[in-house]
């Protein structure tokens, strides 16, 4: 019973994203929702690896320059190497996850606010690179990136060439929307599975934690390297949508965004940093009709929302069924 | 009896601090040792650097012939060397049960990829801990509370709780942390008999306790600490008449020593 519940929740996921929000954008001719939906689904991916250093116990507010370093190694590859956009995809999510072994093993030993303080600078740290380093091109960043070319398979063509399409806004939104649910499958999978224990044992007492023989420092760096993999290939897909990179693609804000999808949707469900970043986003533009009070109207709203619901909207789900 | 653990010359300073200061004993097969010594004696101390928690100055641990000490926790822990917390550190988000078979995590065969993916392997192993779990919270009398939020357990299942974790990783030697702190009388009688079955399942146990005729009744043999240094080591009934462990706690009740 339960678990054809889930199923049918599942499907009919499924079909909303790739059957009902693309039947409804042509039915309605809003064709820049798109953009928007790209975004979302995007952002969400990068949401959920902050998700998981919140889910061992770290307030990770790094993620930015994560997605940053992601959106570069796509740029520089594709547009100093010619490497096809689909093999640097992978790649940009390798090198975040190997860049953030290198930084997580000295700064993951911090807890709480320490953390979060040393990778809010680490944002911060890569947009300056960003500006400084000859490969990246400085302030002006990298800009013409063409668009991702076909996938073929035993001279079967899977994927078309995204500038042969006359909307490519709708393959980055399906390609968006494709990560996005294979990156939530992974993450339930991961956190329903026995390694979702151990990283909550981790998030409760690492002290206890290590007692009963688990490496700790070896668990967190995972978690970090899977959450900095998400990063690097949100701000890569980024990449290919905008077509462009400059060192303020993701800033501070973004990295605390990420933060806050997270908060919003609920620190203790998988599908939390999803709904989040949806509300998140859609909430902010709705608000834009308000003028210079956005961000006041924004951030009163945000506190009442933690003081009311402290565990996230999902949250509410969760009372409804106990009551 | 076979010598498990070996404690060799162990030395702890912090800055100008000593607080354990050279201090050697042996732990035997299948005995109940107890550290005990007045407060700031250095017991805690002494009992994180076996666990491995702290790193000593100089000396070492032995478990087995092979040093435990001055590695990570979680190694001492792999070797067979377990230590239990006072009643607070618990996974407080986490059922009775699933504390329990999260604890299991040193008998895995299968990876972490394993567990991803869901191999064969793992489903065998996550079927072995959930029973390995349901024997344990039998033997400590915790099955009616196995699925309660751990942080909503009352006190006394607490520590139950506690050894219950420790129980799960399979250790050689269990380190017992004030396991009759704060008790009453008749609570402190059950413990007493718990942990004597702890020794029946063939587990070696050391514990650091400050309730003298709990350690005093419990006890094979007593090691006493005071200023950091062993000052006595020996059956109960040597302990209470040595006249250096008497002077120690002069000013303490004689009834507090057991006489």
């Amino acid at each position: 019973m339960n678990r054809t519940l889930r199923l049918l929740g599942v499907a009919a996921f499924l079909v909303a994203v790739f059957v009902v929000v693309p039947l409804l954008i042509s039915v309605t001719g809003r064709k820049d929702v798109y953009y928007t939906l790209t975004s979302v689904a995007l952002l969400s991916i990068a949401s959920a690896g902050v998700w998981l250093t919140f889910y061992i116990g770290r307030i990770n507010m790094g993620q930015g320059a994560f997605a940053l370093m992601g959106a570069y190694v796509t740029a520089v590859l594709v547009n100093h190497y010619g490497v096809a956009f689909w093999w640097t995809l992978p790649a940009a999510g390798l090198f975040c996850a190997v860049a953030s072994l290198l930084i997580g093993l000295p700064i993951l030993r911090l807890r709480g606010v320490y953390f979060a303080m040393v990778s809010l600078v680490l944002t911060e740290v890569t947009r300056l690179l960003a500006l400084a380093l000859p490969v990246t091109e400085g302030a002006k960043g990298i800009t013409n990136i063409p668009l991702p070319g076909a996938i073929s398979l035993f001279g079967l063509t899977i994927v078309p060439d995204f500038a042969t399409l006359e909307n490519p806004r709708i393959a980055f939104y399906y390609l968006a929307a494709t990560l996005m649910v294979l990156c939530f499958a992974g993450m339930y999978r991961l956190v329903h599975s026995r390694i979702g224990h151990i990283c909550m044992s981790l998030q409760q007492n690492e002290e206890l934690a290590s007692s009963i023989g688990v490496n700790i420092v070896h668990l967190r760096l995972i978690a970090f390297a899977i959450s900095s993999f998400l990063g690097g290939i949100s701000g890569a897909t980024f990449a290919a949508v905008t077509q462009s990179v400059y060192p303020s693609s993701f800033t501070v804000t973004d990295s605390v965004n990420f933060m806050l999808n997270c908060f919003l949707g609920g620190l203790g469900y998988v599908f939390g940093p999803m709904l989040g970043t949806l509300t998140l986003y859609f909430g902010w533009n709705l608000l834009f009709q308000t003028g210079e009070f956005q961000l006041l109207i924004y951030s009163s709203l945000m506190i009442i929302l933690m003081l009311v619901l402290p565990n996230g909207l999902l949250s509410l789900g969760e009372g409804r069924r106990k009551g | 009896m076979d010598t498990i653990l070996q404690v060799r010359e162990l030395t702890r300073r912090f800055g100008g601090l000593t607080a354990v200061n050279n201090v050697s004993f042996d732990v035997r097969e299948r005995e109940i040792l107890s550290v005990i010594g007045p407060n700031g004696a250095g017991k805690s101390t002494l009992f994180k650097l076996i666990a491995s928690f702290l790193k000593p100055t100089s000396g070492e641990v032995l478990y087995r012939g092979e040093r435990i000490s001055g590695l990570a926790p979680h190694i001492a822990a792999r070797k067979g060397v377990v230590r239990t917390f006072q009643e607070t550190t618990i996974f407080r988000n986490m059922t009775v049960r699933e504390n329990v078979i999260v604890a299991h995590h040193l008998r895995s065969r299968a990876s972490l990829l394993g567990f991803f993916v869901g191999t064969g392997t793992a489903r065998e192993d996550e079927r072995a801990f959930g029973a390995s779990a349901d024997e344990i919270l039998d033997f400590l009398n915790l099955t009616e509370l196995a699925n309660e939020k751990a942080r909503n357990l009352p006190h006394g299942h607490l520590r139950a709780l506690g050894i219950a974790i420790g129980l799960a990783t399979d250790p050689a030697v269990l380190l017992l942390d004030e396991p009759f702190a704060g008790m009453n009388h008749d609570e402190t009688h059950k413990a007493v008999a718990m942990v004597r079955r702890l020794r029946e399942r063939g587990l070696t146990v050391l514990l650091v306790e400050h309730d003298m005729p709990a350690v005093m009744k419990i006890s094979d043999r007593i090691v006493v600490i005071n200023f950091g240094q062993k000052i006595a080591e020996g059956t109960p009934v040597d302990i209470q008449n040595n006249d250096r462990v008497i002077e120690a706690y002069l000013g303490a009740e004689d009834e507090a020593i057991g006489l």
